[in-house]
């Protein structure tokens, strides 16, 4: 395997003066391509704010950052935001979907933004990973209507839309039942063994950490574990 | 861009009751601009039919020649032809232009006339009146005299005379019976009273009297040419570009109305500053009323905003999609406005049928198109703040809401 991320000495500092806080320490991660890991830790640890920088939805306040040997911290909005397009996905707790939207057109978003239509291509893969995630009696049923554990599995379906190299889950399961949650990990990990796609899930689960092949402890700032 | 104006108009189909609410109110401050478009534009229209309609558009008058001086070599006047008072200057080739003139684009009727003055009188009562001689079958082209007879006919003859009702009351004059003339020519003819108008202008009731042009001839000894030639144009307000094309075509002095009008144009000015301001606050309206409602739009769809950009939308898309709103709206609120108003000014009178007393609104200058375009243009304005609003929206904090 060959790493596919790799982060440096990351500060992240929230605040100035004496209300700064500081979040991240000089952590430094490396993850491989087609790994499966999960970040624990405990609240406050940082495990957000780092997924959140992985993301490229927040930059940190000092330290590198690299994916596919792209230096991400120089990159502008406009860069980070096609990077973020075409090679990460999120998973929030909160599924986060689009609620004016069916099933399908909430997966096919990542791919219509970029392409500026909605293309028959962009569909049949929506449908596919929809079907994959079982859930082909609802592709076209507003996403309202769906319940949690269904939502989750339209959550991942497009986090996967555009094929992407990183998938960052942020507590995937913690608003589902046991069997929706064992679910959508067992989903992910299929997606994982067979497209190779890269998963970081953050978890404060062991039951959801023991399904990933590696572990990373996230305390005060730092990777500990 | 297609996906961005598919997801506006999601947004908009997705709370129908509060994009209907917006639209009408949109259409609401539409309406209003049309009615004042049509109303300032029709009371306009009504004014100058009362003040200029029965006027000559165009006139073209006989230009009075100097008095001639006999001089000697060494620059003394030794003699002075005095201006006579009863001679008028006149138009010895008015025959010739006149056809040439009544071919002129936007030219409704040219009617030649001899004016002058004179005294009108009957038993011990004398008036000073205004004599207009016309070619019998134009005693309406310019002055819609027919239209204002109270007794008797317009049409007038050898012999024959029409004259205002305060003008026959002075004189105890009836439909029938004779009155004599004099004109300040010294000429006198005794005339048979064919009818009476009364136009509600008092000056002109009590001392215009309208002849042939025949009988005028007589009167003024004036066996050719005429003294003026009054002009009607189809459009009033083309006079300032027809009277220079008569001019150049005859090398006479075509004065358009306007010339001796700057009082009556100032008020116009006044009233349709008026209009715009009126219009203008009716576009304020509207601008606010998009705005706010796509702000609170933005503040509400934060979340999803944010989702969007985390999924790889960019700030460009996240503006156009609800610029794309604001456009939506003002050409939803638009068009229906113009329909509205369109429907609404339907039962009024057309132009040229305004009377006194009613409200003179000119369906056809309601300028639908420019309230159309100009909402969109506003409405477009008033997105673009809550557009970059939006686009600014940082999807973290967004997302964790």
């Amino acid at each position: 395997m060959s790493a596919l991320l790799e982060v440096r000495d990351l500060v992240k500092t929230f605040g100035t003066g004496d209300a700064a806080t500081r979040v991240l320490r000089r952590l430094s991660l490396t993850l491989e391509a087609g790994e499966m890991a999960a970040l624990l830790g405990p609240s406050g640890s940082g495990k957000s704010t780092l997924l959140t920088i992985l993301g490229t939805l927040m930059k940190p306040t000092s330290g590198d950052y690299t994916m596919l040997d792209q230096d991400l911290i120089a990159a502008g909005d406009a860069e980070l935001t096609a990077f973020r397009n075409l090679h990460i996905g999120f998973v929030f707790q909160f599924h986060n979907l689009l609620p004016d939207f069916t099933a399908l057109e909430n997966v096919i978003f990542p791919t219509a933004v970029r392409e500026g239509r909605e293309t028959p291509t962009a569909r049949a893969r929506g449908r596919d990973l929809l079907v994959r995630m079982g859930l082909e009696e609802r592709i076209n049923f507003p996403s309202v209507k769906l319940s949690g554990g269904q939502k989750q599995r339209v959550a991942v379906a497009r986090a996967l839309m555009n094929g992407p190299e990183l998938v960052l889950a942020d507590e995937p399961t913690g608003n589902l039942d046991r069997v929706s949650a064992m679910q959508v990990m067992d989903l992910i990990a299929q997606v994982n063994r067979e497209e190779g796609t890269t998963f970081l899930i953050s978890t404060h689960d062991e039951k959801i950490a023991d399904l990933c092949r590696r572990r990373i402890v996230v305390g005060d700032g730092l990777v500990t574990g | 861009m297609l996906y961005a104006l598919k997801i506006a108009t999601r947004y908009l189909t997705a709370s129908k009751a509060q994009t209907a609410l917006l639209v009408l109110g949109v259409a609401v401050g539409v309406f209003i601009f049309i009615f004042m478009s049509a109303l300032i534009g029709g009371l306009a229209e009504f004014i100058l039919a009362r003040t200029v309609g029965d006027l000559s558009h165009i006139t073209i008058e006989a230009e009075a020649v100097d008095p001639a001086l006999l001089i000697t070599p060494e620059g003394h006047v030794l003699a002075v032809v005095e201006k006579g008072r009863a001679r008028t200057a006149s138009l010895p080739d008015a025959e010739t232009f006149v056809p040439l003139i009544a071919a002129v684009p936007g030219v409704k009727a040219v009617s030649p006339q001899i004016t002058g003055a004179g005294f009108m009188t009957r038993g011990a009562q004398v008036s000073q009146v205004g004599v207009t001689g016309v070619e019998p079958g134009l005693e309406s082209a310019i002055l819609d005299l027919n239209g204002y007879m109270t007794q008797g006919t317009a049409r007038l003859g050898s012999g024959l005379v029409v004259l205002g009702q305060k003008l026959a009351d002075d004189l105890a004059l009836r439909l029938g019976q004779t009155v004599r003339l004099q004109s300040s020519s010294g000429v006198a003819s005794v005339l048979k009273l064919s009818g009476i108008y009364e136009t509600g202008n008092g000056r002109m009731d009590e001392s215009s009297v309208f002849v042939s042009l025949s009988t005028a001839r007589t009167l003024f000894a004036m066996p050719q040419g005429v003294t003026r030639i009054e002009i009607k144009l189809r459009d009033l307000n083309a006079a300032d570009v027809t009277a220079p094309r008569i001019r150049a075509l005859t090398g006479l002095d075509a004065v358009p109305w306007t010339d001796g009008a700057a009082q009556l144009m100032e008020a116009l000015d006044a009233q349709a500053q008026t209009g715009y301001f009126l219009k203008t606050f009716a576009l304020i309206t509207i601008v606010i009323g998009v705005a706010s409602a796509l702000l609170l739009s933005t503040y509400r769809r934060r979340p999803e905003i944010g989702i969007m950009r985390a999924m790889g939308a960019g700030r460009g898309f996240v503006i156009f999609v609800f610029v794309t709103q604001g456009a939506l709206i003002g050409l939803m609120g638009g068009l229906s406005g113009a329909v509205l108003g369109y429907l609404a000014l339907l039962p009024f009178p057309t132009r040229d049928a305004f009377r006194a007393g009613t409200l003179p609104l000119d369906i056809t200058q309601g300028s639908y198109g420019l309230a159309i375009a100009l909402t969109v243009i506003g409405a477009i304005a008033a997105s673009i703040l809550p557009a970059r609003a939006a686009a600014r929206v940082d999807p973290v904090t967004a997302i964790g809401q």
